[in-house]
């Protein structure tokens, strides 16, 4: 299944970048769609089986490809409504929509691959279609965007070669060369632990570009920045995703050996550091946008805060990263009305917007809720899981502080989005306002409501899955 | 007879910490990439013509002849000032290079290891941070591209160095190499010369929070 996956969808991104059609273009998109829901159920339903020797459907791979599909439609959807409401030149929109599809494809075989080497060249890929999308206005700020991002990017790859490199030393005492996960586990006790330290100094640092996480965050923030807002919703949710996966699948190797401690420590300073740096950028930051994406920083450092802080923060990290893409991806997916109405991003020239789309208010509303982690939100319980981890690993200081953060985090989104929803702006001349559907809407309540149920009330099925991508990690 | 080769290529940082005409660095970046082709040539035991032909297209035709040429030709078309314009003096450039490199060989005394060549960990990390320090410390954009090619020039001995055990590293090395290059220096061809005629970091600076 996995080589028909990867043929179709690379050639329906190759159809879409060369096809000029629209009615093509829905066929192209639509099959795509069920291309990826034929994979994700695939996936379940052959639980554990390996494909093509580097694609292994594991528990956590299903978790995230299901989020994924679940994304993916409404991406495709308000990608849709996007480039009918910003008529792009027919060959940018060929491109945006190509490039779309093969992000998507090679985050989904990412998360499949259990092959480090494999998961690092489906990262390379995704930088590629990235850059495609962030160049989408083809403009000097969309250019600085794209250069930023392509270069930062371009060292953090070269940092996870670094890694894999070093990796393939500390593999080379165990008498191996056979660098998939499986194997590294197998090996734990005879990898060499200097080469491994400096492997995963470099693996880490270089998948934070992805993941959003201090030191090599600064890149995506202005990427989400640049991208159309339904690009945006993918780069912050799925594709960060991507990033996590990177480092936790090798995670797991390094926790297994004497280096646990060390590692958990290098992890908790770099999440540490990023709730921080998302506070003070949260408290200044006046484009929503750039808004929105501080918060997937802040939101990155709370998950990785669990994973260094271990017991109950495994299963919490995991929890934690579905429900903020599913609500993450919701508040961008909005942000698309919002400007539709105030042709601003800048929250000095936005306001009052129940007058004008009250659905839209409701989802703004309604995410800030579940994004801040009030209840009913689920992110609520994966949050509060992860404290208890820090509070369980006597954390207390450290607790105390990121608590402090995240009420200024709260106050700062608090401030912004109230003013967006309730005060009247300046000098805004309202005569020209779009009447816009509440249909449009109805994905993000849709999402905001998964991730309220599967916060609350989890299925079994969920939970075990979940139990089980953390089984190898010693408690 | 490597050991010759990779002293060669330690001098070249230090050559290009104090160079100060634009087209130096494309030259040293084509001499580097001689260097590595001999090194290669010599520290891999068992080649396939395969191997071979991939190997001679990234040194010799990729790294020495059609970056430089490229960079060359988007020099001139943009009228980019011959000069580096540093931040730093030279001298402190080639003050921090030497720290460099003798902390890395300190760094390598400290590992035993029969599976790793220590000259090939020295070259290897200094490069990388020779490279970093170039990026932080020029002005000029295409200067952070040059930057780019010496840590990537760098990764590629790393990879020599496990070559023998794990041939697959190197062809994946020479692919990351090949593709992300290509994806800068499109870029690079495309737009960034156009938009932004001298092309200096200080106009990248417009992405903002307010």
């Amino acid at each position: 299944m996995i080589g028909i996956y990867l043929i179709a969808a690379f050639s329906i991104a190759l159809a879409l970048f060369l096809n000029r059609n629209k009615i093509v273009t829905f066929a192209l998109l639509g099959s795509f769609l069920i291309l990826q829901g034929a994979l994700t159920f695939h996936a379940f339903f052959n639980f554990h089986s390996t494909e093509w020797s580097y694609f292994t459907y594991d528990s956590l791979a299903i978790l995230l490809l299901g989020t994924l599909f679940i994304i993916s439609i409404p991406a495709v959807i308000h990608s849709h409504i996007y480039l009918n409401d910003q008529p792009a030149p027919l060959e940018s929109r060929a491109i945006y929509y190509g490039a779309i599809v093969l992000l998507l494809t090679a985050i989904s075989a990412g998360y499949l691959s259990n092959h480090i080497a494999v998961t690092w060249i489906f990262t390379e890929i995704t930088t590629l279609s990235a850059s495609a999308l962030i160049y989408h206005h083809r403009n000097k700020l969309a250019l600085e965007g794209t250069w930023k991002y392509v270069f930062i990017c371009a060292i953090s790859i070269t940092f996870v070669f670094i890694g894999i490199l070093f990796l393939s030393l500390s593999l080379e005492h165990a008498g191996s060369d056979d660098l998939s996960f499986k194997s590294l586990i197998a090996n734990k006790a005879r990898l060499n632990p200097f080469w491994l330290r400096l492997s995963f100094l470099f693996i880490f640092t270089g998948f934070t570009a992805k993941l959003g996480l201090v030191p090599m965050f600064t890149a995506g923030i202005d990427a989400k920045d640049k991208a159309p807002a339904p690009a945006g919703a993918l780069l912050s949710s799925v594709l960060m995703n991507l990033g996590f996966v990177g480092i936790f699948r090798f995670y797991i190797v390094v926790a297994n050996t004497p280096l646990h401690h060390w590692a958990n420590l290098v992890i908790g300073i770099a999440a540490f550091l990023s709730v921080f740096v998302a506070t003070v950028y949260m408290i200044k930051v006046k484009n929503i946008k750039r808004m929105f994406a501080y918060s997937g920083i802040e939101h990155m450092g709370l998950v990785m805060l669990g994973v260094a802080a271990g017991g109950v923060g495994y299963y919490a990290a995991i929890l934690h990263i579905i429900l903020h893409a599913l609500v993450k991806s919701g508040m961008f997916f909005q942000f698309t009305q919002l400007y539709r109405v105030f042709q601003n991003k800048s929250i000095y020239h936005v306001g009052n917007y129940f007058k004008y789309n009250p659905a839209g208010a409701m989802v703004l509303l309604l995410g800030f809720i579940s994004v801040t982690a009030m209840p009913p939100s689920g992110m609520f319980v994966s949050e509060f899981l992860i404290f208890r981890s820090l509070f369980e690993a006597h954390q207390f200081v450290l607790l105390v502080i990121v608590l402090l953060l995240l009420t200024m985090i709260i106050w700062a989104f608090g401030k912004n989005i109230l003013k967006i929803l309730f005060v009247p702006p300046v000098g805004f001349d309202d005569s020209h306002v779009p009447v816009i559907s509440a249909w449009e809407s109805s994905s993000q309540f849709f999402l905001f409501a998964l991730a309220v149920y599967l916060g609350l009330n989890p299925p079994t099925e969920f939970v075990q899955l979940i139990k089980e991508s953390v089984m190898l990690l010693p408690i | 007879m490597i050991d010759v080769l990779l002293i060669t290529f330690i001098i070249t940082l230090f050559y290009i910490a104090i160079a100060n005409r634009m087209l130096t660095y494309l030259k040293v970046l084509a001499f580097q990439g001689v260097l590595l082709f001999v090194v290669v040539f010599i520290q891999l035991n068992e080649i396939n013509p395969v191997n071979l032909a991939l190997i001679l297209l990234e040194t010799i035709v990729f790294k020495s002849v059609a970056v430089p040429l490229f960079m060359a030709y988007v020099l001139k078309r943009n009228n980019i000032t011959r000069e580096a314009e540093p931040f730093l003096p030279n001298f402190v450039s080639l003050i921090i290079t030497t720290l460099i490199v003798v902390v890395t060989i300190l760094l390598a005394n400290g590992v035993k290891d029969d599976h790793l060549e220590k000259i090939f960990f020295v070259v290897a990390l200094s490069s990388l941070f020779t490279g970093l320090y170039f990026i932080a410390t020029r002005r000029k954009i295409i200067t952070h591209v040059i930057g780019y090619l010496i840590i990537e020039n760098g990764v590629f001995v790393l990879s020599l160095a496990v070559g023998n055990e794990m041939p697959m590293l190197v062809n994946l090395g020479i692919m990351l190499d090949i593709f992300a290059s290509v994806l800068i220096l499109g870029i690079f061809l495309n737009k960034i010369g156009d938009v932004f005629k001298d092309v200096n970091v200080d106009q990248l600076s417009s992405l903002k929070d307010f």
